[in-house]
C-alpha cells in the first residue's frame, strides 16, 4: 500500500498536464471537474498510504520510494524519491483534504471567466508542487516543490493581471520570496558541506556541531519566514489578497505559507542540535509577528486583508510553537487553521461572489439574512479562531500557550504576548462578523464617492441658475435700451408735430382767407392740432414701457446676485456633504441625501436593484464540509488523556524524542485554559460592546497606530523605492561591467582570435592538398633526421 | 638486364610525384581525381614490391584493403563529381570554394 505514495504527487502532476494540452478545449465545467478529480485521486491515494502506515509498528512508520537518480554527480548525487512518514502523510492529508474541496468551491467561484481553464491548471500545478515539497526524500527536492509553489503563488496572484496592482502584487510576493529562498538555499549548501549529503534519512540522523546546526538554523528560519510570513518578510503576504478568494484560501492561508513551519518540524534533530537561543528567535519572531499582525487586523476594513493579517498571526503561533519545541501543537494548530482559516477565505469569498465584488466590511452588514449558509459555516470558523471551546481553534491555541508557558527561558512572557494576541484575534474576528452579518445592511448605501458626485451635481445646479439668471438680465438690458430708443423717436415725433402746427398755423397768417386754398391750410392746422396730443399721448406710453422695463432690469440685477450668492454657498458650504463615516458599527446611520437624492449616479441605482445572493451549492458544500472539520477539528488531540492524543501519538516517531515535554501540571493547565477562554471571550465581548451595542467610538479602536505593520511595509517601499534602489543600480552596473564583461569578454575574444584565423581556410582544395603535402614532407624530413641521428 | 625491387621503387616514387603535382597544379576535379588515384596505386607498387622483397604477405593484404577503399571513394567521388558538374557545368577545383572561412 506504501508503493502508491508516488501517485500522490503524480495525480495532481497529471492532472496540470493534461490541462496543458486539452484545458481550452474542456473549457467551463469540464477543465474544473478534471482538475477536481485530479486532486480528490490523490487525496484517496494519500488515505491508501495512510491505512498502509497505520498497518505498521509505530516505530517503524517510516517508507523510503527511489524512482531515479536525478543528478548524479561523484560524490554528490540526488534521487527523486519520496520519504514517507507520520508528518509527511498528515500535511498531505489536509492538502489534498481542504484542497480537494477548495478546487470544487473554484468551480462555483470562478463561473464565467474567461481563463477558467487556466485557472486550474496552475491550481493543480500548485497542489502537485506542494505535494512534492512535503514528500520530497532530499532538501533539493523539498526546494523544487518550494520553488514549484512560489511560481504558482506569483501567477495566481496575478491571475487577472490585466489590473497593474494585481500584477505588482504578483511581483511583490515572488520578490520577498526570493530573499527567503536564498537563506534555504546558504542552509541546503551548508547542510551538504557538513553531512556530505541532503537526504532527510541522513540529515535527520546526522551528527553536527553546534556551531553549524545554529548556522544552518537560522538560514532556514530566513527561507521558512519569507515563505511563513514571517517578521521581516511578511509584507508580501496582504498584497496577495489581489489574487481570486480560493486561492487565498489554498495558498495563502492553509498550503504554501505552512511549509516554513513543516520545514522546521521536518528539521526537528537539527533544532535540537542548535543553540539554544536559535529556537528562542524562532519563539521570539514568531510571538512577535502573531501580535504585531493581530494588531494591524484591528484596523483593517477589507474583509479579506483581515483574514490575511489574521493568517500571518496564526502562522506566527505556529513559530511560537515550533521554537518552544511545541512540534506537536504546532503542527495540530497548522491543521485545525488549514480547517478555520480556508473555512474562513472562502466564506469571504462567497461573501463577495454574493455582493458583486464589494470587500469593504463597511458596506456589508445583515447579510446572515440573504446569505444564511456563508454566515451559518462563517460564524462557526470564527467560533474556532477566537478560541471558544468545543471548537477546533481553542484545543489547538491552548495547546502553543501552554508549550509556551513551559518553556524554560522566557516561557511567561511568550505565553502572555500570546494570550494578548489570542484577546486581539477574538476581537478583530468578531468585528468582521458583526459588521459583515449583523446589523443593518449598508450594502445599499450611497457610498462617499457617489455622495461627492451628487453634491457636485448640486453645485453645479446652483451655478446653472447664474447662468439663467445673468441671461435674464442681458434680456432686460436690450429691453431698455429698446424702450429708450422708442421714448427718443416718439420724443421727436413730439416735436415734428409742433413744428408741423406751427408752420401750418404761420401759413393761415400768411394767406388771407380768400386766397386760393385757404380752406386747405385751415384742414391743415386742424389736422396738425389733433397730431400733437397724439404725439404727447405716444410718448407718454413709451415712457411708462421704459419705467416698467427698467424695473425688470433691477429686479433681474437682483435675481443674479441672489443666483451668485445660492452658488456660492452651495459650493463653499461642504458640511451639507453628508460623509459617509469611516469607522462604522452594526448600526451605523445611513446618511441623509434627501436633499439631493435624484442626483446620485447610475453606480448607486444599480446597486438598488442587485439582490445580494447565496452562493451555488459548488461553494456551500466545501463550505458545510468544512465547517464540520472546523467544527470538531478539535477531536484529532484532546488533552485528557494520553490515548486521547490522537496526532500526537501518530506523530511522535518523526520527532525523534524532540518535542518539548512541559512540567506544568493538572492544576496549572486547567487555570490556564481557564485563562485562555475567559481572554478570547473578553474579546468576543469587547467587540460585541463596541460594534454592536455601541459602548465606545469604533474609531477609538482603530486607531491608525496599531497598524505597525503597515507602517513597516510602507517604510520598506519608501527604502526599496529611494536608497535601495540606487544601491541595486551600483550592483547592476557592478554585474554589467564586470560579470558580463567577462563572459562577453571572453566571447568576443574568441571571436577575434577566429577573425585572425579564418584566413587560413580559403575553402580551395588544392590549397588543403598543398598543405597537407608540406606537413608530410615536413613529417618525412623529421623522420630522416631521426634515422641520421641514430644511425651516426 | 635484371629487374631489381628498386625499379619497381623508382617507378613508384614517379608516379606518385606526378600524382601528387597533378593534384596540386590541375583545376579539373576529374584529372584531380585520376591523381589521387595515381597516388593511390603508386603506394600499392610500393607495397607489392616489398611484399615480394621481404616475403611478408601482409603488404599484399594491405593493397586488397587500399584497393576496396578506393573502389567505394571512388563511388563517392565521381557521384560528388557527376552531381557537380550538372550543376555547374565547366566548374573547377577552385571554384567549389564554399567552405571558405
Amino acid at each position: 500500500m506504501l508503493e502508491a505514495v508516488w501517485l500522490i504527487p503524480a495525480l495532481p502532476l497529471a492532472g496540470f498536464l493534461t490541462l496543458i494540452v486539452f484545458g481550452r478545449r474542456l473549457g467551463e465545467p469540464f477543465a474544473g471537474w478534471l482538475a477536481t478529480s485530479a486532486v480528490g485521486a490523490s487525496f484517496l491515494a494519500t488515505l491508501v498510504v495512510f491505512v498502509g502506515l497505520l498497518n505498521e509498528q509505530p516505530e517503524e512508520r517510516f517508507f523510503l520510494q527511489r524512482l531515479f537518480t536525478w543528478v548524479p554527480a561523484g560524490s554528490f548525487s540526488v534521487d527523486v524519491g519520496f520519504f514517507v512518514d507520520p508528518l509527511a502523510i498528515t500535511m498531505c492529508l489536509f492538502i489534498t483534504g481542504v484542497g480537494t474541496l477548495i478546487h470544487l468551491y473554484s468551480v462555483g467561484y470562478m463561473h464565467g471567466d474567461p481563463n477558467f481553464s487556466k485557472f486550474f491548471l496552475y491550481l493543480n500545478a500548485f497542489a502537485a508542487s506542494m505535494l512534492l515539497l512535503v514528500l520530497g526524500d532530499n532538501l533539493l527536492l523539498t526546494f523544487l516543490g518550494w520553488e514549484g509553489v512560489g511560481a504558482c503563488s506569483y501567477l495566481l496572484i496575478s491571475f487577472w493581471f490585466t489590473d497593474e496592482s494585481n500584477a505588482s502584487a504578483g511581483k511583490k510576493a515572488f520578490v520577498t520570496n526570493r530573499i527567503g529562498d536564498f537563506g534555504f538555499m546558504l542552509a541546503t549548501f551548508a547542510v551538504f558541506s557538513q553531512l556530505g549529503s541532503i537526504r532527510y534519512a541522513d540529515v535527520l540522523t546526522g551528527q553536527l556541531s553546534s556551531g553549524w546546526a545554529t548556522v544552518i538554523v537560522l538560514l532556514f528560519l530566513l527561507g521558512a519566514a519569507g515563505k511563513s510570513a514571517q517578521i521581516p518578510l511578511f509584507v508580501w503576504l496582504p498584497d496577495a489578497m489581489a489574487g481570486p478568494t480560493p486561492v487565498s484560501a489554498l495558498i495563502h492561508a492553509a498550503t504554501m505559507v505552512t511549509s516554513g513551519v513543516y520545514l522546521l518540524t521536518r528539521l526537528n534533530p537539527v533544532l535540537a542540535q542548535a543553540d539554544a537561543w536559535a529556537t528562542g528567535l524562532i519563539a521570539w519572531v514568531g510571538v512577535i509577528t502573531a501580535l504585531v499582525a493581530a494588531l494591524a487586523a484591528v484596523v483593517q476594513n477589507d474583509i479579506k486583508k483581515v483574514l490575511a493579517y489574521s493568517t500571518i498571526s496564526q502562522l506566527g503561533y505556529l513559530f511560537l510553537a515550533v521554537g518552544v519545541g511545541g512540534y506537536i501543537p504546532a503542527i495540530f494548530h497548522m491543521v485545525t487553521h488549514a480547517f478555520f482559516k480556508a473555512l474562513l477565505f472562502l466564506g469571504s469569498g462567497s461573501v463577495i461572489h454574493g455582493l458583486h465584488d464589494e470587500q469593504d466590511m463597511r458596506r456589508m452588514g445583515g447579510l446572515a439574512k440573504l446569505l444564511p449558509i456563508t454566515a451559518g459555516t462563517f460564524i462557526i470558523g470564527w467560533l474556532a479562531i477566537a478560541g471558544v471551546p468545543p471548537f477546533s481553534g481553542f484545543w489547538s491555541k491552548d495547546e502553543i500557550l501552554l508549550a509556551a508557558w513551559n518553556h524554560p527561558s522566557g516561557g511567561f512572557v511568550l505565553w502572555l504576548l500570546g494570550l494578548i494576541t489570542a484577546l486581539l484575534t477574538a476581537f478583530y474576528m468578531t468585528r468582521q462578523v458583526i459588521l459583515t452579518f449583523f446589523g443593518r445592511t449598508r450594502f445599499f448605501d450611497p457610498t462617499q464617492e457617489e455622495v461627492d458626485i451628487a453634491f457636485a451635481g448640486l453645485v453645479g445646479a446652483a451655478q446653472a441658475e447664474v447662468d439663467k439668471a445673468e441671461a435674464a438680465l442681458e434680456t432686460a438690458r436690450d429691453a431698455v435700451d429698446k424702450a429708450q430708443i422708442d421714448v427718443a423717436k416718439r420724443q421727436q415725433a413730439v416735436n415734428e408735430a409742433a413744428e408741423t402746427l406751427s408752420a401750418a398755423q404761420a401759413a393761415v397768417a400768411a394767406s388771407s382767407p380768400d386766397a386760393d386754398g385757404y380752406d386747405k391750410l385751415v384742414k391743415a392746422v386742424d389736422k396738425a392740432d389733433k397730431a400733437v396730443p397724439k404725439a404727447a399721448g405716444n410718448l407718454e406710453k413709451a415712457q411708462a414701457k421704459l419705467v416698467v422695463a427698467e424695473a425688470a432690469l433691477s429686479d433681474a440685477e437682483a435675481q443674479v446676485l441672489v443666483a451668485i450668492d445660492a452658488a456660492t454657498a452651495a459650493a463653499a458650504d461642504t458640511s451639507r456633504v453628508p460623509m459617509v463615516p469611516q469607522h462604522v458599527t452594526a448600526f451605523s446611520e445611513r446618511v441623509d441625501v434627501a436633499e439631493f437624492a435624484d442626483r446620485l449616479p447610475d453606480s448607486y441605482r444599480s446597486r438598488q436593484e442587485y439582490h445580494p445572493h447565496e452562493s451555488p451549492w459548488t461553494m456551500t458544500v466545501p463550505l458545510i464540509a468544512l465547517a464540520g472539520l472546523a467544527a470538531v477539528g478539535g477531536g484529532l488531540n484532546l488533552p485528557f488523556t494520553h490515548d486521547l492524543h490522537f496526532l500526537g501519538n501518530w506523530l511522535e516517531p518523526s520527532l525523534f524524542g524532540n518535542e518539548a515535554h512541559g512540567g506544568a501540571g493538572a492544576g496549572t493547565k486547567w487555570v490556564l485554559a481557564i485563562i485562555a477562554i475567559t481572554i478570547g471571550l473578553a474579546g468576543v465581548v469587547a467587540a460585541f460592546a463596541v460594534y454592536l451595542r455601541r459602548k465606545a467610538d469604533p474609531a477609538v479602536v482603530e486607531n491608525p497606530r496599531l497598524g505597525l505593520a503597515i507602517d513597516y511595509d510602507h517604510a520598506l517601499a519608501r527604502f526599496v523605492g529611494g536608497p535601495g534602489t540606487k544601491l541595486f543600480d551600483r550592483v547592476a552596473w557592478f554585474d554589467r561591467t564586470f560579470i558580463d564583461g567577462a563572459v562577453n569578454g571572453m566571447a568576443s575574444a574568441v571571436s577575434g582570435v577566429g577573425e585572425r584565423l579564418r584566413v587560413l581556410q580559403p575553402g580551395l582544395i588544392r590549397n588543403y592538398a598543398l598543405g597537407i603535402s608540406l606537413g608530410t614532407g615536413f613529417v618525412a624530413l623529421w623522420f630522416l633526421l631521426r634515422l641520421w641521428e641514430v644511425g651516426s | 638486364m635484371e629487374v631489381t625491387d628498386t625499379w619497381y621503387l623508382v617507378l613508384s616514387a614517379l608516379l606518385f610525384t606526378i600524382g601528387a603535382v597533378g593534384l596540386l597544379v590541375r583545376r579539373n576535379p576529374l584529372v584531380m581525381f585520376m591523381c589521387v588515384e595515381l597516388m593511390l596505386n603508386a603506394v600499392n607498387i610500393t607495397f607489392v614490391a616489398f611484399a615480394n622483397a621481404l616475403d611478408d604477405l601482409a603488404g599484399q593484404t594491405a593493397v586488397f584493403f587500399v584497393l576496396v577503399v578506393a573502389a567505394a571513394e571512388v563511388v563517392v567521388g565521381l557521384s560528388i563529381v557527376v552531381a557537380l558538374m550538372r550543376r555547374r557545368p565547366n566548374a573547377t577545383a577552385d571554384d567549389i570554394a564554399e567552405l571558405r572561412g
